[in-house]
């Protein structure tokens, strides 16, 4: 009798704790899952049937044929490569660049306010601008790179810089890391601000070294930053389509046609849902496998939260 | 000793110097696009390249904005409106159903929590062209097509995720004990979240207006198919289609790219001093 | 109980999504479909049209509202104008639901729009009783299978534009460059005289603008894109040669390298700043040359036909644009009306600075040719012979195969020969499907 009289508050309040966050969250739910969960089930359903028109009746079910076609097609390959390199160097660029100018970001310096406002600037240029500065940069008539190299004697005569296939990925790989550094530079920042400066200066009285600081202090209290950054950038990276839209459309050669443009190619210049359906649904997959495989590797670390 | 004060000054001169690389290479690409919007064409193709404009030529930014019988002007100006109109609305709506979400998930005990929130941010990893054609189906029989609120819809979409993730951390490091006292003097829990936890969640708040607005106003593939006419076109639409006839005028394209930057860029300078403690604070301890 | 009335609320918000879910299925996976109807010839018509090149968005405004106004505001029209690079992608994503009644399609999309069911047969409208009066190379730009699926805004083929200056710089004349020969070596000349580091400027970027210039070059060496059966075959003699050409007169400094990232655009702004003497480029890229607000070289821009190959061959590429009807429009006929009128004799010759007309009565107007007389006086040579690009319903893959190793061939990747063989290779499997 005692243990029931005592348990009916508790269970009256978890319900109505429950009752509270189920109409706290519902306009969340409805806005994101009520958007985006009947599209995803009709891609999830276009992607087993042959459709080859926007308007197509005659759609046979082909289980899962568009899977094995795209899997199959070389196109789909090299699209899927250029796009590991491009998230491969474009993360790695980030994570370098963005921890240097963290710590810079976070040293004592005079005029730290000013530099932090400078840095903030490259992310909150919109990629589609940022897209045609870089391309303006490069151009093989009158852009600054040519320009300032030239003054500098590097090169005799201007040169068509996003003309080679190879150069074009690494040149947009530049101008996406230009705009994002920064961001990764912040959420590292951020982490940095959050380790207790007494752990440091503790290691400094310990008269421990500055790169055995980093590296057995500083670095290890950050990896749940650097993990943070890692999944974000890896995300946006094997996603990227806008900045590929607007410089190069995935030329010269296929060069810079990365996953996302070969998707988008697939089902509208082609017309071929099906398929297109079906790739965008293993670049999902991909997406969900290296993020999974971030978190394990961070969950092991012990250093997770998320 | 003398030795190790001369590595110190060696030391923050190499920080010096490291600091004036980063910000030179922040500002130089901008400060070539800026100037390339106030040369003339003749100075934009000069070879070799001139470092500043032989004259300044302010024609473009008047006919962008002032120019009433430009429809280039005319066009990019209600864009620039149109994309005003959906990021403080996405904004404002991300805001009040991010709060109360990450409320929820900071504060209330209910079953799968955490994998709910992790649900939300799995949608981040959809790709939106694997939406497209459903969706643009779903607009249409809404007639929301070519509509501002139509965009408004998708963008909360991919907004909203975002501001339950940062709020829902900052709100977690807000201690308890506040908002505890202030419900045994009878505060209701949205009360308490009002008086208590928004005032002392500032920095967290200003990162998620932040965040919320810069990723509306960069919003590209649903604006690019969703909308066609000025009635709803965004900047990032406007711009490209600039990119794409005025290759003959690379001054005009770059005079659109910098006016497309004010708004965001103003937005990063105002909150640039909060973002860092509203993250620090909340989304890097996840 | 409040448990019970939560999960109550849970399960009728899920049963009305779902529901929802079911109302918004239409007959086809893709949710789409329907035909479309003729409507009663009234009402409100939605157009697309594409931002640059031919008639301009005040062009459009005048006509839209001369169009209103005669048939006594019964129809309305919308127009709606995108890049042309959004242009196809716009009409796809817009066909499920025939947002559009009137659009604008390119002379490659017929056979995909066609096959597909994007657009409509315009059956015994089109050309119909006018089939004499037009000029005849026009008259197939919408052409599928034998049907017709659009009515073309007028001719269109790329014209050889060149600097009047930097030829008689050299002592050459306009008769010089009459044959592709006669240009390579003038271009040398200039080249050799300093007055231009690389005198041709070619649009070669990934992109359909490769290919209309290679077509070109094709068509001057005698060859096809295809054979009768309709088997792609630019990797026999004379589609390598092209190609060869185009690599060599790279190597030789005539073209400027960076034409492997240039669009149209690009080559009209090379001409206009006096870098390069010489480029192939759109009809229309007249009036821009002569605009001293953008031309340094608006007194010295000249035009021709696209020069002879090595057998006097000068066919120009077919790049036309045409004005069909969606198929899924339920206004179809209020669609062909304001068509009809915005390709009449009469309208065209209004707009002739922007576009050239159709109609063969035309060319005869003293009044209609003194609007753009450089064009005129080569509009007979350059559009009585056209190349047509390969009328396939996947052209675009096929197209996108050809850039790629036209591109992999002029950047050295790989020879002309094996580049094109790999080309026919691919491209040929993808037609079989």
């Amino acid at each position: 009798m005692a243990v029931s009289t005592a348990s009916a508050p508790r269970r009256k309040r978890r319900d109505s704790e429950r009752r509270l966050a189920f109409w706290l969250l519902l306009p969340a739910v409805l806005a994101v899952f009520g958007v985006i969960l009947y599209p995803l089930a009709r891609t999830l359903l276009i992607s087993l049937f042959e459709v080859k028109s926007a308007v197509a009746v005659d759609t046979p079910f082909v289980g899962l044929g568009n899977y094995v076609e795209a899997l199959s097609a070389s196109g789909f390959w090299g699209a899927l490569g250029r796009t590991l390199y491009f998230t491969l160097v474009s993360t790695s660029i980030e994570l370098v660049f963005g921890l240097g100018i963290a710590f810079l970001l976070n040293a004592k310096i005079r005029g730290r306010w000013l530099l932090r406002a400078l840095v903030v600037l490259p992310w909150a240029v919109p990629t589609i601008v940022n897209a045609a500065m870089w391309k303006g940069i490069y151009n093989a008539q009158y852009g600054a790179l040519n320009g300032v190299l030239s003054h500098l004697g590097l090169i005799d005569s201007y040169q068509a810089w996003l003309s080679d296939p190879m150069t074009a990925l690494n040149l947009v790989i530049i101008a996406d890391a230009w705009k994002t550094t920064p961001l990764v530079a912040i959420f590292l920042l951020a982490g940095l601000t959050a380790i207790p400066s007494e752990l440091t200066e503790a290691a400094k009285v310990d008269r421990a070294g500055a790169f055995q600081r980093f590296f057995s202090i500083t670095l290890p209290l950050l990896l749940p930053s650097i993990a943070l950054v890692l999944v974000l950038r890896t995300v946006e990276a094997v996603k990227v389509f806008d900045i590929i839209y607007a410089m190069t459309r995935g030329g010269p050669a296929n060069g810079t046609q990365t996953i996302s443009y070969y998707t988008y190619v697939t089902a509208f210049s082609e017309q071929n849902y099906g398929l297109g359906s079906a790739i965008s649904f293993i670049v999902l997959l991909i997406i969900l496998v290296l993020t999974t495989v971030y978190l394990r590797m961070l969950r092991r670390s012990e250093m997770s939260t998320l | 000793m003398k030795q190790q004060r001369n590595r110190r000054i060696l030391g923050s001169a190499l920080t010096y110097l490291a600091a004036l690389i980063v910000g030179v290479g922040c500002i130089a690409p901008l400060g070539w696009l800026a100037v390339a919007s106030i040369s003339t064409q003749a100075d934009i193709v000069a070879k070799p390249m001139r470092w500043w404009p032989s004259e300044l030529h302010l024609d473009r930014y008047q006919e962008i904005l002032f120019d009433p019988t430009s429809s280039v002007g005319a066009s990019f100006r209600a864009a620039f409106v149109n994309s005003i109109v959906v990021g403080v609305v996405t904004v404002l709506i991300s805001m009040v159903v991010g709060i109360f979400g990450a409320y929820a998930f900071a504060r209330l005990k209910f079953p799968f929590r955490r994998g709910f929130l992790v649900l939300f941010l799995t949608t981040y990893m959809l790709p939106q062209i694997s939406l497209l054609i459903p969706l643009y189906m779903i607009l249409n029989s809404l007639r929301m097509l070519d509509s501002t609120i139509g965009l408004i819809l998708v963008d909360c979409s991919l907004v909203i995720p975002f501001t339950l993730w940062i709020l829902s951390n900052y709100f977690m490091t807000v201690p308890a004990d506040l908002e505890d006292a202030a419900r045994i003097d009878g505060t209701s829990r949205l009360g308490a979240l009002f008086r208590i936890i928004l005032p002392s969640a500032k920095p967290g708040l200003f990162a998620a207006v932040m965040f919320a607005f810069l990723l509306a106003w960069d919003e590209f593939m649903y604006a690019l198919i969703f909308t066609s006419s000025d009635a709803s076109k965004t900047i990032p639409v406007a711009i490209s289609e600039f990119a794409g006839r005025y290759t003959t005028d690379f001054g005009l394209v770059a005079t659109g790219g910098v006016i497309a930057a004010i708004p965001p860029l103003i937005i990063a300078l105002i909150f640039q001093r909060q973002i860092v403690s509203g993250l620090a604070a909340g989304a890097v301890k996840g | 109980m409040e448990g019970k009335n939560l999960r109550r609320v849970q399960r009728s918000l899920i049963a009305g999504v779902a529901a929802a879910g079911l109302m918004l299925t239409g007959c086809s996976v893709t949710g789409g479909g329907g035909g479309g109807e003729a409507g009663d010839g009234t009402g409100e018509i939605n157009a697309l049209f594409m931002k640059q090149a031919g008639y301009s968005e005040d062009d459009y405004a005048q006509i839209i509202a001369d169009f209103e106004e005669e048939n006594g505001g019964d129809i309305t029209v919308n127009p709606t104008f995108v890049s042309y690079e959004a242009l196809h992608d716009k009409i796809v994503t817009s066909a499920p639901a025939g947002t559009y009644d009137v659009v604008l399609i390119d002379v490659i999309w017929p056979a995909e729009f066609a096959s597909k069911g994007i657009v409509a047969d315009l059956g015994d409208k089109f050309p119909g009783a006018s089939k004499d009066e037009l000029l005849s190379g026009v008259i197939p730009t919408a052409e599928y299978q034998d049907k017709f699926y659009g009515v073309p805004n007028g001719p269109s083929t790329k014209l050889f534009f060149y600097n009047e200056d930097m030829i008689s710089e050299v002592g050459a004349t306009a008769e010089d460059l009459d044959t592709w020969d006669g240009v390579l070596a003038t271009a040398k000349e200039i080249k050799e005289a300093g007055i231009s580091e690389y005198p041709i400027a070619w649009s070669w970027a990934q992109a359909e603008a490769l290919i209309c210039d290679y077509a070109q070059l094709l068509g001057a060496f005698d060859g096809e894109f295809t054979n009768d059966d309709g088997e792609l075959v630019i990797n026999n003699e004379q589609g390598v040669a092209a190609l060869e050409w185009m690599k060599q007169t790279i190597d030789d400094g005539l073209t400027n390298p960076a034409s492997t990232t240039f669009l149209e655009d690009d080559v009209s702004k090379a001409l206009a700043q006096g870098e390069t003497a010489f480029g192939l480029n759109w009809d229309s890229t007249m009036r821009d040359l002569q605009d001293p607000e953008i031309s340094t070289i608006a007194d010295a821009a000249g035009v021709l036909a696209t020069p002879k190959g090595p057998n006097g061959a000068r066919p120009g590429v077919n790049g036309a644009m045409a004005y069909s009807i969606t198929a899924t429009s339920v206004n179809q006929d209020a669609a062909w009306q304001f068509i009809d009128y915005m390709t009449s004799e009469e309208t065209q010759e209004k707009y002739v600075q922007s576009s050239q007309p159709s109609w063969k009565a035309s060319y005869e107007k003293p009044e209609v040719i003194d609007v753009n007389p450089e064009v005129f006086a080569v509009s007979e040579e350059a559009y009585a012979d056209s190349i047509l690009r390969p009328a396939v319903p996947n052209y675009s893959t096929v197209s996108q195969i050809i850039q790629v190793e036209l591109q992999n061939a002029l950047l050295g990747k790989k020879t002309p020969q094996e580049a094109l063989d790999d080309a026919v290779e691919a491209a040929n499997a993808e037609l079989e499907d």
